[in-house]
């Protein structure tokens, strides 16, 4: 399998095999914009289902136990409610606390009771109260604020680095497109929001914003100089780099995701660590969008609008007009055919001068490596 | 290539990292020897559980508790507990049904008693003029003996805390606002008088706010007795008070309060000034008030300044007791005053000035309970969660060491070096600076492992691709390393520009999640610089993996190298496929003079092999030499 997946790799690198992702950019944006559509739809319609600590709920106060394992309250509360973990820990030596979502007083009597039988104490024992939120609105206020910040700041890092804008918005669009992703996920599911699954969202921004720029640092790399030549238009360069960068991507998104699958698949579904679930489901889907979206949205996207930049439009026509001249392969209506980078691009070479000639040896230096 | 001589030392570069790791480690150990450091990090609140303690602000009269009030004391709370070194503190404010708003504090661990202080210690500051100071536990010397000794004192708290607690401030407020209230709701003893006086008290420091019961409460209060030094804040400012200094070695008798904490600005604690501008070696504490409060006080000092001791001295009363009483020595009408002497030092006048600022604060709060609590995250989650990440580490090593075949394990013991630099790093700070692992922390490590390891993988399909280019390990090594410095500096640029701007724009769990961020994206850069490439070259010069084993995953044949390379002044030169003489070039390539000879001797010994069917070249050959 190794052998197939290095063969694989070989001919993306040299362009034997080519996948035009570039080129028929259309089709994922559609497919981007559609799943972000429904994500939005499942946000509207399903909404999301916020944590205690968000909104607040109900506090069960189980007094006299003999034991404190916290065991016993989940399976009493996944046995009434809905499929939402509670937060349970002991208070003292011998009380219980129990924090649920809000609840229905037909709901409170029978977690109670369930509380009740569970501890083997009597029902007087299990008290139940009101409690507000404790993720307050200053909390999410400042994460909001440093997210925008940090959004800010990326995008002005991006354009420097890369010396050009319309990277650094592909790539906001494309962190945005994970973030939402991620979210409709949640609201589709069900599953309950909670503070360490808000973190798990944050934790995505970092992932999304590092697999693209390491994409984009590619076809950087590759569009280094595409208006010097004449064979290649700026997207077929692209393209190299999107092909040149997935077997990279892949390895990285396996091994990123190996932990995280593990512990949402083993630990959560056949272990039952439950109060994991929720960071490891954000973490998960959001490193698959993260992967997708620097392949397959971020770079069409920055290509499409480096298209409407004047002097890349000119030399792409001029590539074109070339390909014509020189009677390769044309469509019915005139538009000459993608050619698919076969080789490494082309770099124009450099005189080095001296830099070229032998270097004097010093009297000691260092071993010479061996060939 | 220029090639600099440092970086062309792996070895050194190597020994380098293995001592830093070893001094980190030892630090580590010697100071669970000599410190209070642990091998292992310390928890957060989620993880391993620790203390909750609910506070009530109670509000003195007329106050209103505003969420702004709410927020800021939040914020002096969560100053407080910062400053002792506690990372991750929860700290939230609570709309607690009708209790009305409260204050829970989490704070993980078992923290030290100092540390609880801190959190529940009230903020309410009042200015009081002092009428009499007394030995800690005497009785009354009063102007007007009658009371006698034996009387019990009545004013002393008779309402229960819980009781207090579950009432509503304003309850609480309107209660204590009349003078004819029995008793105030603290839980300590502060006394006030339970009668009015007499004869109308011209000012604050008239002794006719003498009352007979105020005197027995005098009596009542035994400053020798720490049950009775807790301090609790809800006095009637209106009042006269009989209390203690925190350390029960003075009792005072105080007037009623004149001047409240929130008139006071700033204090602040620094060297004295002379009267030439001159520095002197005398730490003073420099009170500033609001222009209320400078008026204010500019009234009492211009009125006790010709009183006899001890009525010439005001007392600062922060939670019910009285942390400063410094005589009058002039009339400050201007609202800046400098509290000096008292063999003060520079640790009790910083002491000092944190005390009277925080009691700036308009509000005084209550302990509603204080428990311990458990980790929310129960430890047989946490040890499923820890198994199956363990399961998922295992299959990382798998599928590394298929794809890169032995180059695997250079990723796997990169991995191991990442993975120990972090857990030292981690245990050091939490035993310096009191981080504490969370569970969002936890998640940053997990996540962690996919950039770091994504490092190793840019780096070595960067060497795959070179290799495929036709050059040797060696150059494909540092021609690649060259192109992935580049995008590993670029991409953990960015991720840790996200770990600076959350942790200093987030609060709380998000904190703990930017640090941790922050942190594993150094390392990795660390490890990739110190570590991974340095051991790359080392392998450059092992033959396993310089010529390309089938297992070293650096398979020239396998990686499909075309084997075509440019060697320089317009040559290319192609592999010599195994046992298959290469001939000559029918398209007119240039060879080299080694080339070409080698090329003449094979087509020589072709020839002599064809020497059967083709003898009459042969033999034309053979008679020209």
């Amino acid at each position: 399998m190794a052998a197939g997946f290095a063969q694989w790799g070989n001919d993306l690198y040299s362009g034997k095999r080519s996948y035009n992702i570039v080129g028929r950019r259309s089709r994922w944006f559609i497919l981007s914009g559609t799943l972000v559509a429904l994500a939005v739809t499942f946000l509207l319609v399903r909404g999301l289902n916020a944590g205690i600590e968000f909104r607040g709920g109900s506090q069960f106060l189980v007094s006299n136990v003999k034991s404190t394992s916290q065991q016993i309250a989940t399976d009493a509360v996944l046995g009434v409610e809905r499929a939402d973990v509670p937060l349970v820990s002991s208070v003292g030596n011998n009380s219980v606390r129990v924090q649920t979502g809000d609840l229905t007083a037909d709901q409170v009597t029978a977690i109670r009771s369930a509380l009740a039988s569970g501890y083997g104490v009597d029902v007087a024992e299990v008290t139940s109260t009101f409690i507000g939120p404790s993720w307050g609105q200053d909390v999410s206020q400042k994460a909001v604020r440093g997210l925008i910040v940090f959004m800010v700041l990326v995008a002005l890092v991006m354009t420097l680095y890369f010396r050009d804008w319309r990277m650094a918005v592909s790539g906001l669009v494309a962190l945005v497109h994970d973030l939402i992703l991620t979210v409709g996920v949640y609201a589709a599911v069900g599953f309950e929001v909670t503070p360490a699954g808000v973190i798990g969202l944050l934790t995505i921004l970092g992932y999304s914003i590092y697999d693209t720029v390491v994409v984009f640092d590619k076809v950087r790399e590759n569009t280094a100089g595409v208006v010097d030549q004449k064979r290649h238009t700026y997207a077929e360069l692209a393209n190299l780099a999107l092909n040149q960068t997935l077997v990279r991507s892949i390895n990285t998104s396996v091994v990123a995701l190996l932990p995280v699958a593990s512990i949402l698949f083993i630990g959560a579904f056949l272990l039952g660590a439950g109060t994991l679930r929720d960071i490891a489901l954000a973490l998960f889907v959001g490193m698959i969008a993260g992967t997708f979206s620097s392949i397959f949205l971020a770079t069409p996207l920055q290509v499409a609008l480096r298209g409407r930049e004047a002097n890349i439009a000119a030399h792409t026509a001029a590539v074109l007009q070339r390909r014509v001249a020189e009677g390769l392969p044309v469509k019915e209506s005139g538009v000459p055919l993608p050619v698919m980078v076969t080789a490494a691009p082309l770099h124009a070479g450099e005189h080095r001068g001296t830099a070229a000639q032998p270097k004097r040896k010093k009297r000691r230096s260092p071993p010479s490596p061996r060939r | 290539m220029v090639q600099n001589t440092r970086a062309a030392r792996p070895v050194r570069t190597l020994v380098v990292l293995a001592l830093a790791i070893a001094i980190l480690f030892a630090t580590i150990i010697a100071g669970t020897h000599w410190s209070k450091a642990t091998l292992v990090p310390k928890l957060a609140l989620d993880l391993e559980g620790g203390t909750q303690v609910i506070l009530v602000p109670v509000l003195d009269a007329g106050g209103q508790v505003s969420d702004a009030t709410i927020t800021e004391a939040i914020r002096i709370i969560r100053q407080r507990v910062d400053s002792s070194g506690v990372s991750e503190a929860q700290i939230t404010s609570q709309g607690g049904g009708q209790g009305g708003t409260s204050i829970v504090v989490g704070i993980p661990g078992k923290p030290d008693q100092a540390t609880l202080d801190l959190v529940r210690k009230s903020a309410l500051m009042r200015f009081r003029a002092v009428l009499a100071v007394l030995a800690p536990n005497s009785a009354s010397t009063g102007a007007t003996p009658t009371a006698s000794v034996s009387s019990t004192s009545t004013a002393s708290a008779t309402a229960s805390s819980s009781a207090t607690a579950t009432a509503s401030p304003s309850a609480t407020a309107t209660a204590s606002a009349s003078p004819s209230a029995t008793a105030t709701s603290t839980a300590t003893p502060i006394t006030q008088p339970t009668d009015t006086p007499t004869t109308k008290p011209t000012s604050a420091s008239d002794p006719a706010w003498e009352t007979p019961s105020l005197l027995a409460a005098v009596d009542g209060l035994d400053c020798a007795n720490p049950d009775n030094r807790k301090g609790g804040g809800a006095d009637n400012p209106d009042l006269p008070l009989v209390t203690c200094n925190p350390e029960g070695t003075v009792k005072y008798v105080l007037g009623p309060a004149e001047i409240e904490g929130k008139d006071l600005s700033s204090a602040t604690s620094g060297l004295q000034t002379g009267p030439n501008g001159v520095v002197t070696n005398n730490w003073v504490v420099e009170l500033q008030f609001n222009g209320d409060g400078g008026k204010k006080f500019g009234t009492i000092t211009t009125r006790l300044l010709p009183l006899t001791s001890p009525s010439n001295q005001f007392a600062m009363v922060l939670d019910g007791l009285v942390i400063s009483a410094p005589v009058v020595q002039a009339a400050i009408l201007d609202g800046r005053a400098e509290i000096s002497g008292g063999n003060m030092t520079r640790v009790s006048a910083a002491t000092l000035a944190n005390q009277l600022s925080f009691g700036a604060l308009p509000l005084t709060f209550k302990v509603l309970s204080e428990e311990q609590v458990s980790a929310t995250l129960g430890a047989e989650q946490l040890q499923r969660g820890l198994l199956a990440g363990l399961i998922g580490l295992i299959l990382v090593v798998i599928y590394s060491m298929l794809q890169y075949r032995t180059l695997g394990l250079v990723t796997i013991a990169s991995l191991v070096i990442a993975g120990m630099i972090t857990y030292g790093l981690i245990t050091l700070l939490s035993w310096t600076q009191g981080y504490r692992l969370s569970l969002p922390g936890v998640a940053g490590i997990i996540v962690s492992i996919g950039i770091t390891a994504d490092s190793f993988i840019v780096f070595f399909e960067r060497v795959r691709d070179e290799l495929r280019e036709g050059r040797t390990l060696y150059a494909a090594v540092e021609q690649g390393w060259e192109r992935a410095r580049r995008t590993i500096l670029a991409a953990d640029g960015v991720n840790f520009l996200a770990a600076v701007v959350l942790y200093f724009l987030a609060v709380g769990g998000v904190r703990g999640f930017a640090y941790t961020l922050g942190l594993t994206t150094l390392v990795d850069l660390l490890v990739v610089f110190t570590f991974t490439h340095p051991v790359l070259r080392l392998l450059t010069r092992v033959p396993f993996f310089a010529e390309g084993h089938k297992f070293s995953g650096l398979d020239p044949n396998l990686l499909g190298s075309s084997g075509v390379r440019y060697r320089g002044r317009g040559q290319v030169s192609k592999p010599a496929l195994a046992g298959v003489a290469s001939v000559a070039p029918d398209d007119g390539e240039r060879l080299t003079i080694a080339e070409r000879r080698a090329a003449a001797a094979r087509s020589e010994a072709a020839g002599e092999r064809k020497k059967p069917t083709d003898a009459g070249s042969a033999s034309s050959k053979g008679s020209d030499s």
